[in-house]
């Protein structure tokens, strides 16, 4: 019976070459260069969250890749909560809520502005449109120092200098190129017929963006959200350069625990400050990455 | 229900000009088809009656009103997308009551608007479901219920069933043509297939290079073409032509082949005229006047088409019969008269 099945399986079954086996030398090469590559990135990582559980004696006996001997969490709530930046000493934690202040509404008004920007510009073609598209991705390729200083004195006039809506008003101006064109491509490559079929039917301007185009974008919001979360939140240029010690945001607060000159040098305190402040982005990529792929993706087709 | 006006439409992009000038007018309740080849701008003009493109030059009439500068949504006309352009994040019964929604009708009527357009359409079972759940054919009856609900006065088809395959396009063409004779409301119908300008149309406005080429019902157009261009454009397999000149009252081809003309023809002697007759007034016949050699047979069933060479060009008889010819066999061949059309070589106008 089993033997008279496998007859007629050999005889109906699949055609043409077998399928390599799971252990052909390229299948070994291919994996082997991905271990060494993820090996790579994922040392220094090991290193930093062992350090950080170690107390300071352990540190000092010198092997890093070792795990701790006796855990202990107190450089986490140190780098949280104690660690001195300047004159202040209650650690990271002010530098997080003023990161969180920064860029919650940086992200959400930059998109919000990007999205009816490539929108306008993929449909609803003025004069000008293609030369003003032209300025705005000439922009995205202008270095930030460039800028710097001009934006300093546009913040001055308008007063803004020195506080968090200063920064965040700069972050939304310059994400604004890169995330008009994710939006503008994303919106070139949707069928031109579902803009004119929202049109025949009675939409608006606004209509059509908030009943059609805004339900259909959501892949490309989570791109833009992903690029502008990570970008905002990992941002240090901007954040000494336009606020005041009092709203420095993480990044700035942990260099400033990082490189400071006086007392011993806590290693673990530094590894957990780190760890703290990329906790965010890292989050967002592994609950979001998925989407961040497809997304690109989906923009790259077309543009 | 409105009548559809264009007067001395004029389009152009830039310094290029894709419609020179179109007048047309079209009936209340009648079915008009756009017909034409790939960038003859029938498309072009159905948008600038729905006012998706403005209008460089002229005007469009809806009813006795000046549309050129009226907002698509304040013309009431519904458009049907030939990639049904159906709002992929609403269900169907969303997406056909999305009109109703942004003009605000009440609740109850856009219930029953929809339940009507479901019942006509075969569409209840399907109200609750999203586009990519069903099948081309219900997503274009979907695309039609988004367009019959609102009650237009005026039906905008851009090569609706383009994307079709072949049968379900031959039972949604009857389907079409049911709803408009059902509904009698003013249609628009643009299209490159002719077989879908016959069936369906009032009448055909065959158009090339942004002008109007003729402009008939599909009997009229298919009987007495205006030009080469039409003739050659409607009827499938199309009509046979061939050049020569008018000499003694009769035609005589290039390579010397002599076909008696209709008693009454106007053209002129020695006049450079292309002579056209249409496969089915082309019949094998032994006592035919025109001597071939047959080249390719091709049996459809009800009839078989009997290609052979007539001085260089390739003509086409169509029959009912079983004649049993072959590839190489010699044929006898006779030509209708009063079926002959005649046109002008140069001009490619008919000569009547």
């Amino acid at each position: 019976m089993a033997e008279a099945a496998i007859h007629t399986s050999a005889l109906q079954g699949p055609q043409g070459r077998r399928p390599k086996s799971l252990l052909s030398p390229r299948r070994i090469v291919i994996y082997g260069l991905l271990l060494v590559a993820a090996f790579y990135y994922i040392l220094p990582l090991y290193v930093m969250i062992v350090t950080s559980l170690k107390g300071m004696p352990e540190i000092r006996l010198g092997n890093i890749f070792s795990p701790p001997v006796e855990v202990t969490f107190e450089p986490w709530v140190k780098a949280w909560s104690q660690a001195c930046t300047g004159l202040n000493c209650d650690g990271l934690s002010r530098g997080f809520w003023n990161t969180v202040i920064i860029t919650v509404p940086s992200v959400l008004v930059s998109i919000a502005v990007a999205s009816v920007n490539g929108y306008a510009l993929s449909n609803w073609r003025f004069r000008g449109s293609d030369l003003f598209f032209t300025i705005l991705i000439i922009g995205a390729f202008i270095p930030y120092q460039v800028m710097l200083y001009p934006m300093v004195i546009i913040l001055r006039t308008m007063g803004l200098y020195g506080s968090l809506s200063g920064l965040i008003v700069v972050h939304t101006v310059f994400g604004m190129p890169i995330l008009t064109l994710l939006f503008r491509n994303y919106f070139t490559a949707l069928p031109a017929e579902l803009f004119k079929a929202a049109r025949v039917d009675g939409a608006g301007f606004w209509g059509i963006y908030f009943h059609i185009m805004l339900p259909m974008a959501v892949p490309i919001m989570v791109v833009a959200m992903i690029l502008q979360v990570t970008g905002i939140w990992n941002d240090f240029l901007f954040g000494v350069v336009f606020t005041k010690p009092d709203y420095y945001p993480m990044t700035v607060q942990l260099n400033n625990i990082v490189n400071s000159v006086q007392g011993v040098k806590e290693y673990n305190v530094n590894m957990a400050a780190t760890i703290l402040t990329g906790a965010v982005p890292l989050a967002v990529y592994f609950l979001s990455g998925r989407y961040f792929v497809r997304g690109i993706a989906a923009g790259a087709v077309k543009g | 229900m409105a009548t559809v006006t264009v007067r001395d439409v004029v389009k152009k992009y830039g310094e290029l000009k894709v419609i020179h000038g179109i007048n047309l007018s079209i009936a209340e309740g009648s079915f008009v088809v756009l017909l034409g080849p790939s960038g003859c701008g029938k498309s072009t003009l159905l948008r600038m009656i729905a006012g998706l493109e403005p209008i460089s030059e002229g005007d469009v009439l809806i009813g006795d009103r000046v549309v050129n500068d009226v907002h698509p949504k304040d013309r009431n006309i519904a458009m049907v997308f030939q990639n049904y352009a159906l709002y992929a994040h609403m269900t169907v019964r969303e997406n056909m009551s999305f009109a109703l929604d942004l003009r605000k009708a009440p609740k109850d009527e856009i219930e029953r608007k929809i339940a009507w357009a479901a019942s006509i359409l075969n569409l209840e079972p399907y109200l609750d479901r999203y586009p990519k759940q069903l099948s081309g054919g219900q997503r274009q009856r979907v695309a039609m219920g988004r367009a019959i609900v609102r009650n237009p006065e005026v039906f905008l088809f851009d090569e609706p069933l383009s994307n079709l395959d072949a049968k379900l396009r031959v039972q949604m063409r009857t389907e079409i043509k049911e709803l408009h004779q059902r509904l009698k409301t003013t249609t628009i119908y643009v299209t490159h297939d002719q077989i879908e300008a016959m069936t369906m149309a009032d009448k055909i406005v065959i158009m090339r290079n942004g002008y109007i080429e003729q402009a008939g019902s599909p009997l009229e157009v298919y009987d007495n073409p205006d030009n080469l261009f039409v003739a050659e454009f409607i009827g499938s397999p199309s009509m046979n032509l061939i050049e020569g000149r008018v000499e003694g009252g009769r035609f005589v081809s290039k390579g010397g082949t002599a076909i008696a003309l209709p008693a009454g023809c106007k053209a002129g002697e020695g006049q450079a005229v292309v002579l056209g007759i249409r496969p089915e007034h082309t019949h094998p016949d032994p006592a035919g006047a025109l001597e071939a050699r047959v080249g390719v047979v091709e049996p459809t069933g009800p009839e078989t088409h009997i290609y052979f060479e007539l001085d260089g060009r390739d003509i086409c008889a169509v029959t009912r019969e079983r004649t049993g010819v072959k590839p190489g066999d010699p044929i006898r061949l006779r030509l209708d008269a009063d079926r002959i059309h005649l046109f002008d070589q140069a001009s490619g106008k008919a000569i009547r």
